[in-house]
């Protein structure tokens, strides 16, 4: 498992695409909602949480696609679903190397985006530990989404029309957690919630998204 | 003879041809009586005015959209764990009658909305989850038609059906906990409390309910069959074109 | 007709939007029936089978 994790990492690091795209995506986001929205402090502090989530959520997304498809393409998903590791067990180290290749930079580059939007300074650590314990979500629900589309010529956009309203709870718990946080209530609760989700999310999605890889291997 | 011998399909074909016909006829006559009744012959509310009447097809076409998914869950399991072609057929014609009935629910409701509530729309947690399960409907749709390879299809499907009914409870009581709404509980189901719909209202509207279920299970019949047929003709296609 | 007060365009275009989804609905899904139907008579006949 360790040694995959390794392998997966290394590519992703060496082919540049998920890694850097991801975090400059999830930097333009952030620098266009000022333009849309105007200028004014008051509103973006308002709006901060809430666009920073879901613009994380957005560049999580961008690179769903290449947990799969790649290693399909080349025919070692095949060797790795024949190989004594459980395929359960692949689904999880994919999911994990898609999180520390994106879901870990989004969560580090958040705060310091969230000075962009005059996000308050209070939410701040508020803002790194529902990222931290949310992205995590997101990349194993994306691993699922992944799965299923991992045989499609045109999987990329039936990719996020299945896995978008899978991340609804998550960017509800994500999202209010730095509200409140912000307005200085207790977030605790909210991310509570997240965190539950993400457990929840790791003990069942490997098994269906491992059912799903059988399916399109068959 | 057990229950699942209605699942075979040459003879599920059998018993749906005769009674297709008398399903259709009892839907038709059901929802065509029950809205004249109630759009006609029903007096309004003394507060919301004529707007009462859109309930007669706001209530029944909301509990078809939810019961529509529900119905795909379970007869997925039953592809998952017994393998009846029909059973996943069946699923995958009630995905587009489940959809075009929670497009009627969220329509209705914003005309209902305008005026009582002064917004079209409101990010409510009933409202949400519907405009969510409508998503849910659409990807589920559209998996089906990205797959070529029908057994496949069926498999993925079943599998996002399974992991989206999941995700969509938990959208819900996520939504609750995120903003408390403008809609009221349901208010069709309580007898004898006051706050539950008045017997004027309560004939008519039973009567689309079990209309909208009639109507839903004449075209999920259909469709089935639809579906079978098809199925049947790529196959013998198929076996012509090898041989 | 009945009296809908100022609530008429509200409650019309409810009742509209309604019958119109479910006439499309019912339509289409009775043409591919339709369509199905001819198209397996015509493999069948093909096949020799049926």
């Amino acid at each position: 498992m360790i040694a995959l994790l390794i392998r997966d990492l290394r590519l992703a690091i060496r082919a540049g695409g998920g890694f850097g795209l991801g975090l400059a995506f999830f930097l333009i986001v952030i620098v266009l909602v000022p333009f849309g929205v105007g200028p004014e402090r008051a509103v973006l502090t308002r709006i901060a949480p809430g666009m920073l989530w879901v613009a994380a959520l957005l560049a999580a997304l961008l690179s769903l696609d290449r947990i799969f498809a790649l290693d399909h393409e080349d025919g070692s998903l095949a060797l790795l679903a024949t190989a004594p590791l459980p395929l359960e067990g692949v689904v999880l180290v994919k999911a994990a190397a898609h999180w520390l290749t994106t879901g870990l930079p989004l969560t580090l580059a958040a705060p310091v985006l969230g000075i962009l939007l005059n996000l308050s300074p209070e939410a701040t650590p508020w803002l790194l530990a529902s990222l931290g314990l949310g992205t995590p979500a997101l990349s194993m629900i994306g691993a699922f989404g992944a799965a299923l589309t991992v045989g499609l010529r045109r999987g990329g956009l039936l990719l996020s029309l299945l896995v978008l309203p899978l991340y609804v709870p998550t960017l509800i718990f994500g999202a209010e957690a730095v509200r409140r946080g912000a307005e200085g209530l207790t977030a605790l609760p909210s991310l509570a919630l997240v965190g539950g989700v993400t457990a929840g999310c790791f003990a069942l999605l490997p098994f269906a998204a491992a059912a799903a890889l059988r399916v399109n291997l068959r | 003879m057990s229950i699942w011998e209605y699942a075979n399909p040459k003879k599920f074909m059998g018993w749906t041809r005769p009674v297709l016909p008398w399903l259709w006829a009892l839907a038709v006559a059901c929802i065509v009586t029950a809205l004249v009744w109630g759009f006609f012959f029903t007096p309004d509310d003394y507060k919301q005015g004529s707007t009462v009447k859109i309930i007669y097809i706001h209530v029944p076409s909301a509990m078809i959209a939810i019961n529509a998914w529900f119905m795909m869950l379970i007869t997925s399991l039953v592809w998952i764990v017994r393998r009846h072609h029909v059973s996943v057929l069946a699923a995958k014609a009630a995905a587009p009658v489940g959809a075009a009935m929670t497009v009627i629910a969220l329509f209705t409701g914003a005309v209902w909305g305008e005026p009582m509530w002064g917004t079209w729309w409101a990010w409510d947690p009933r409202l949400t989850s519907f405009l969510v399960l409508f998503l849910f409907y659409l990807g589920y749709m559209a998996l089906w038609a990205a797959i070529e390879d029908a057994d496949t299809a069926a498999d993925l499907t079943s599998v996002l059906c399974l992991v989206g009914s999941v995700f969509a409870v938990l959208s819900r009581y996520a939504a609750i906990f995120w903003n408390q709404g403008l809609h009221q509980g349901s208010s069709v189901f309580r007898a004898g409390r006051p706050d539950s719909v008045a017997e004027v209202f309560y004939l008519p509207l039973m009567l689309s309910i079990a209309g909208f279920i009639l109507l839903f299970l004449a075209l999920v019949l259909m469709r089935t069959r639809t579906e079978i047929r098809l199925r049947r003709a790529s196959a013998l296609e198929a076996r012509m074109r090898s041989a | 007709m009945p009296q809908l007060g100022k609530y008429a365009p509200e409650v019309l275009s409810a009742y509209a939007v309604c019958i119109a989804v479910l006439v499309v609905l019912v339509a289409a899904s009775w043409w591919r029936a339709r369509q199905s139907a001819a198209r397996l008579e015509r493999v069948e006949k093909e096949t020799g089978r049926g």
